[in-house]
């Protein structure tokens, strides 16, 4: 359980070099000001900008995958979701539908809008099914940029229960939080972003 | 064939002249277009008209294929500078190039080696036109798809990231709007085909017809070009959404809108 993911030298013309190492079954919160670097830094790990440097999960390399094998075993949420098909059950795939419906209700977002249109869902509800859409593919890893950002103390508690139920379960999770609280209550290991730099909390 | 003099040309360009007091009468502020465009028509075609003359004469297959090539390079630019986001570098003028080359090479040499013939099959009077009415709807398709890659991708970026961030591949994520962009580039030729004969008599024949031939002849020869432009625009359309798809994506199935402008 204790591999997890090892960056060692990622860089790019815009960010870097970061070299850290995220066990198995932990958590490392990033905060920091924006345009820090943060959204960056997850899109380099995730592979969606050109980088250099190279990136483990659980000892299984980035350059030995292919970029979307990569990014299945460690996917990566954005802070802002983007939807591709007019209604949100078309967002998963039909075999994993129950699974993402009851995931859902425990986030707190409904069936109706679980059924209804992607453009008819709040922000809040957004956020939270588009980490859905990420929790179903049962990853040893997650990136989630600000997951619960927009979201009221109650859903935030939801998500974050499904979060450590994750960790506990040996996944290993980095998310952007703006909130020094977050952190603590995860029990995540702090780091923040200062001018494209991952420095440790003080 | 009744051949016209410049006094009919210039009887006929009382209506352009007709059109401007209108534009003129009514504020339109178009007159200034109206003739600036009037004037180069004339003299870019009967600029046309004297080098054509010029090549039927010289009956040389260099010639013929050097006229090809420039309006083939035409028409890529042509092609390239359509979309509001363009390919940074010369990738995009690389694209339409390829795109462009492809659609006639293959449809006019089907068109030259079968149904038309010519002796010598170089013959410029055929090569010269049947390339110069392809390259018409492979600008139309091609520009139209690519216009509809480059600008959905642009606009879908968070939707194709957000599905490449959860591991589905590149090509996958863009499947939709390819398909989408190929039905644009599509949408003219159907639409020419279904409305020739019925809503508007095609140039070709209609030409054709006042130059004196048969015309059931003149319709066969039309029904040959519109099956002809229908095979340019098709593969055009393809070509240039698989090109601009794949140059905008890397090894790493990222999406590359930094290759754009």
């Amino acid at each position: 359980m204790a591999e997890g993911l090892v960056v060692s030298d990622l860089r790019s013309a815009l960010a870097g070099p970061f070299t850290l190492k995220v066990p198995a079954g932990s958590i490392l919160a990033i905060s920091g000001a924006s345009g820090a670097g943060k959204s960056l830094f997850l899109r380099m790990v995730s592979d969606l900008d050109p980088n250099t440097g190279e990136v483990s999960l659980n000892g299984v390399a980035r350059s030995s995958q292919t970029a979307d094998a990569w990014r299945r075993s460690l996917p990566y949420v954005a802070a802002e979701s983007g939807w591709w098909a007019p209604k949100v059950v078309d967002h998963f795939p039909p075999d994993s539908l129950d699974r993402a419906r009851d995931l859902s209700r425990r986030l707190g977002v409904e069936d109706t809008p679980f059924n209804g249109p992607a453009d008819r869902l709040s922000t809040g509800e957004r956020q939270r099914l588009a980490l859905v859409r990420a929790l179903i593919l049962d990853s040893p890893g997650l990136l989630l940029d600000e997951p619960t950002a927009p979201l009221d103390p109650v859903s935030t508690a939801k998500v974050e229960a499904v979060l450590l139920e994750r960790v506990a379960a040996g996944t290993m999770l980095v998310l952007v939080s703006h909130d020094p609280a977050q952190a603590g209550r995860l029990g995540a290991r702090r780091m923040r972003m200062v001018d494209r730099k991952l420095e440790d909390e003080p | 064939m009744i051949s016209l003099t410049p006094t009919d040309l210039a009887l006929a360009a009382l209506l352009v002249a007709l059109d401007a007091g209108v534009s003129v009468a009514l504020k339109l502020q178009l007159h200034r277009q109206l003739l600036w465009a009037a004037a180069r028509m004339v003299v870019q075609l009967i600029a046309v008209g004297f080098l054509l003359r010029f090549v039927f004469a010289l009956n040389n297959p260099w010639a013929t294929l050097a006229i090809v090539v420039v309006m083939g390079a035409i028409a890529s630019r042509e092609i390239s500078a359509r979309p509001v986001h363009k390919f940074r570098g010369l990738a995009g003028l690389a694209i339409s190039g390829a795109t462009v080359a492809l659609a006639t090479v293959v449809t006019a040499g089907l068109a030259l080696t079968t149904a038309i013939r010519p002796h010598p099959w170089f013959d410029p009077r055929y090569a010269v036109s049947l390339v110069g009415i392809i390259l018409g709807s492979v600008l139309n398709s091609g520009s139209l798809t690519l216009d509809g890659v480059v600008g959905g991708v642009w606009r879908e970026k968070p939707a194709i990231e957000a599905q490449l961030g959860l591991g589905v591949p590149f090509r996958a994520a863009t499947r939709p709007l390819q398909r989408e962009a190929i039905r644009r580039g599509l949408l003219p030729i159907i639409n020419q085909m279904s409305a020739a004969g019925l809503i508007t008599l095609p140039g070709i024949m209609t030409g054709q017809i006042i130059a004196g031939m048969d015309p059931v002849e003149a319709v066969k020869y039309q029904i040959l070009l519109m099956f002809l432009l229908a095979g340019a625009s098709g593969v055009a359309a393809l070509v240039i959404a698989e090109l601009t798809l794949r140059r905008l994506s890397d090894g790493r199935q990222r999406l590359r809108l930094d290759r754009l402008t």
